[in-house]
């Protein structure tokens, strides 16, 4: 048996493992809520490895992994322009009635 | 003539269960702080606190049959080598063989192929005891099984990742098969404790298990582009009581802290 030797290319993609978003649905009903993330090889890969990273206690019922590059965000600097104008605007807010009792999670 | 109220498992073999699973956590544990990626890292100590765990429920069962001198500390910590029954292939160190004195890094592809080789087997022997007439094992069964089809998932993912990997990847894997696969022959020649546990009835049957297990590793090396390694040769013989010269130095550590301070409590 004759194994290759480890070269640097040989190692390159494990460091190069590209990075992952993980969201966790903790319960039923619930919304599935961004955790973290992680670098992995591929979907599934990524999807296994998110299950031993942040579930390990027994946070979850359902995974999602979505690429990191797939995630547009938005730029810290447009934050004045982006979310200063709601600032006043309280209205938006529906705290002038009460919840009934029934209404369960909101 | 026992009903299938009071059918238990005999002490040996659930010595031989507790001792198989508890040398290969400690074996996985070596990579703790050590694995190839952070995540994989997490992903290996979570496999062997798996076994850890399942260890523990085993040797509590064993204890309360040993007497009340036995407890699961006793025995883990007070056996030495000779009175262990695990297989020879979980407590082969994580490479293959070398000289004498030589010194080698842990191997992934080896940890792996054998994680994938072994918990091919548990899976099918969990789901036999799943269905045990004794309770206690059978519950014990019933938690195995789900750990030990995830461990299996996880390393068969790596056998076929690394498999149809790179040049590398793939002569590692062969390597790691064709030096583990003989170890497996070990599986299926029943030790007088799985003899004992047939004949008792609790639901262990080693015929039915190879078939399954065979096309199992049939698919994942064919979707692993490896090449089938014969299972010949020396047939090791661990759940019997003879070891290979590694079990004495896992052990040594394992055990190094219980035997130094016999009282300590953490």
């Amino acid at each position: 048996m004759s194994i290759p030797p480890q070269t640097p290319e040989a190692l390159k993609p494990l460091s190069e493992w590209p990075l992952w978003e993980v969201f966790v649905r903790s319960k039923q009903g619930l919304e599935h809520k961004h955790c973290g993330s992680l670098h992995a090889s591929d979907a599934d890969h990524a999807l296994r490895l998110a299950r031993d990273v942040y579930t390990r206690r027994q946070e979850g019922v359902s995974i999602w992994v979505v690429p990191s590059s797939a995630i547009t965000a938005s730029e810290p600097n447009d934050k004045a322009e982006f979310f200063d104008p709601s600032g006043d605007k309280i209205y938006r807010h529906p705290t002038f009635y009460a919840i009934p009792d029934d209404v369960g999670h909101m | 003539m026992s009903t299938a109220a009071n059918t238990l498992a005999p002490l040996a073999y659930v010595l031989q269960l507790a001792d198989t699973t508890l040398v290969l956590g400690q074996r996985n544990a070596e990579w703790c702080g050590h694995g190839p990626a952070l995540e994989e890292d997490i992903a290996l100590a979570n496999n062997s606190l798996d076994l850890i765990g399942q260890a523990r429920l085993l040797y509590s069962l064993a204890a309360r049959q040993a007497g009340p001198q036995a407890s699961e500390d006793s025995l883990a910590y007070w056996r030495g080598p000779e009175a262990f029954r695990n297989y020879t292939l979980v407590e082969l160190p994580h490479h293959g063989p070398m000289a004498p004195s030589a010194r080698q890094d842990r191997d992934f592809a080896t940890t792996m192929v054998r994680n994938f080789l072994f918990s091919n087997l548990m899976v099918g022997v969990w789901a036999q005891l799943e269905h045990s007439p004794d309770q206690q094992l059978a519950a014990i069964a019933a938690k195995a099984i789900k750990e030990t089809r995830y461990h299996l998932r996880h390393a068969h993912d790596w056998v076929v990742r690394m498999g149809d990997g790179t040049d590398t990847s793939h002569a590692r894997a062969q390597a790691a098969l064709d030096h583990l696969m003989p170890y497996t022959q070990e599986f299926w020649r029943p030790s007088a404790a799985e003899q004992s546990a047939m004949d008792a009835g609790i639901g262990l049957d080693l015929d039915t298990l190879q078939a399954p297990w065979q096309q199992q590793v049939d698919a994942t090396l064919a979707q692993a582009q490896l090449k089938a390694s014969p299972s010949s040769g020396f047939v090791s013989g661990g759940k019997n009581g003879i070891h290979s010269e590694h079990l004495s130095y896992l052990l040594g550590d394992m055990q190094s802290l219980a035997r130094a301070h016999p009282q300590a409590v953490w």
